[in-house]
């Protein structure tokens, strides 16, 4: 049923692209060179621009406009945020918060 | 005897990854069986790959038949933030001999979460055997997650919809312990608005490589301010 030769390049083309990705500034400013000291300050302070980036990467598929209005998404986040705020407590933040947005887009906004 | 104790700091740290990597794996790994690619192209995906976004985005181009063009497109789009990622971890990484490329390929969104948090490392920490800990444990739950997933995907009792907010809920949480272990909040904040502005101006498909973009000119220019105010917080921290 699914076509194997295709499937192995495709595959092959995904894992060529990304392995080129994650290796090129590694090959650009090889160990043998001094790294430029913009690349040090980014590598201090990119780390927390990207984490917020993906924070807002994981609500890209939520509608504000069509119902339900991203409720269960924004009930579900604060949650977890209110939960890690207040009991620093990282499993039942994270097993919280997603049994809490499981129940709301399957039983209540449905 | 100190290496065994940095494993364990790192297993401990991993363990906050594990339930998001299992669940989003599981989550994969049906997608894929309902696909009709078995486990073992599950196990395959998680070591050519290995990326839970581009890994899902897969499961469309194979089964939709996608061409090679667009397959290489869609993951330079993806993935073009692990670039930035590898130039965050340049220096950290330096010295780490023959597990180098080992760090580096299988560097993912949540690894990189922990492996670049400076702030929460204790000093006498031995670097090459916490990252390398953290990496390999990671990428082990993700396996697990995936070619489970693959295996017991037709047999599910319950519905899973919305468990794949497990990894939502994982980056909130990231980015809380973040924001309290710096002192400097201009980056983080810097990250929130222009994805936001980016997702809002070129929707949900194309906002990332913008985005990634913008936030490194955004922290260049405010290169000079940024490191002004570390070093006089940093000054007022050792007077007091």
């Amino acid at each position: 049923m699914i076509n194997v030769p295709y499937s192995i390049l495709l595959i092959a083309v995904m894992s060529g692209v990304s392995a080129l990705l994650r290796f090129l500034p590694f090959i650009i400013f090889h160990e043998g060179r001094e790294t430029p000291q913009i690349i040090t300050y980014l590598g201090k302070y990119l780390p927390p621009a990207l984490i917020a980036m993906l924070v807002i990467y994981c609500f890209k598929s939520v509608s504000i406009v069509s119902r339900p209005h991203g409720l269960p998404e924004f009930i579900a986040a604060a949650l977890v945020a209110i939960l890690h705020i207040w009991k620093r407590n990282t499993l039942l933040s994270i097993g919280a918060g997603t049994i809490c947005y499981m129940i709301l887009i399957q039983f209540v906004f449905v | 005897m100190n290496k065994r104790k940095d494993l364990l700091l790192a297993f401990k740290k991993s363990l906050a990854i594990m339930p998001g990597y299992i669940v989003v794996g599981i989550g994969f790994g049906v997608m894929m069986s309902d696909a009709g690619y078995s486990w073992i192209w599950c196990l395959a995906m998680c070591i050519f790959i290995f990326g839970g976004s581009m890994q899902y985005a897969a499961v469309g181009l194979l089964s939709g038949g996608a061409s090679v063009l667009t397959t290489a497109i869609i993951t330079l789009t993806i993935h073009a933030r692990q670039f930035v990622y590898s130039l965050a971890m340049l220096d950290r990484y330096k010295g780490m001999g023959w597990v180098k490329p080992f760090l580096i390929f299988r560097l993912s969104d949540e690894t990189f979460s922990i492996v670049s948090n400076e702030s929460s490392l204790p000093a006498k920490v031995d670097r090459k055997t916490f990252y390398v800990g953290v990496t390999f444990f990671d990428e082990m739950w993700w396996i697990i997650g995936c070619v489970a997933g693959g295996l017991i995907g037709p047999i599910i009792p319950f519905d899973t919809t919305g468990v794949d907010f497990a990894m939502t809920a994982l980056f909130i949480v990231i980015f809380i312990e973040q924001w309290r272990g710096n002192r400097e909040h201009r980056p983080a904040l810097t990250g929130l608005a222009v994805t936001f502005a980016s997702l809002l101006m070129f929707g949900a498909e194309k906002f990332l490589i913008p985005a990634l973009i913008v936030i490194i000119s955004v922290l260049i220019a405010l290169k000079k301010r940024i490191e002004k105010a570390e070093a006089l917080k940093e000054n007022r921290r050792t007077e007091n």
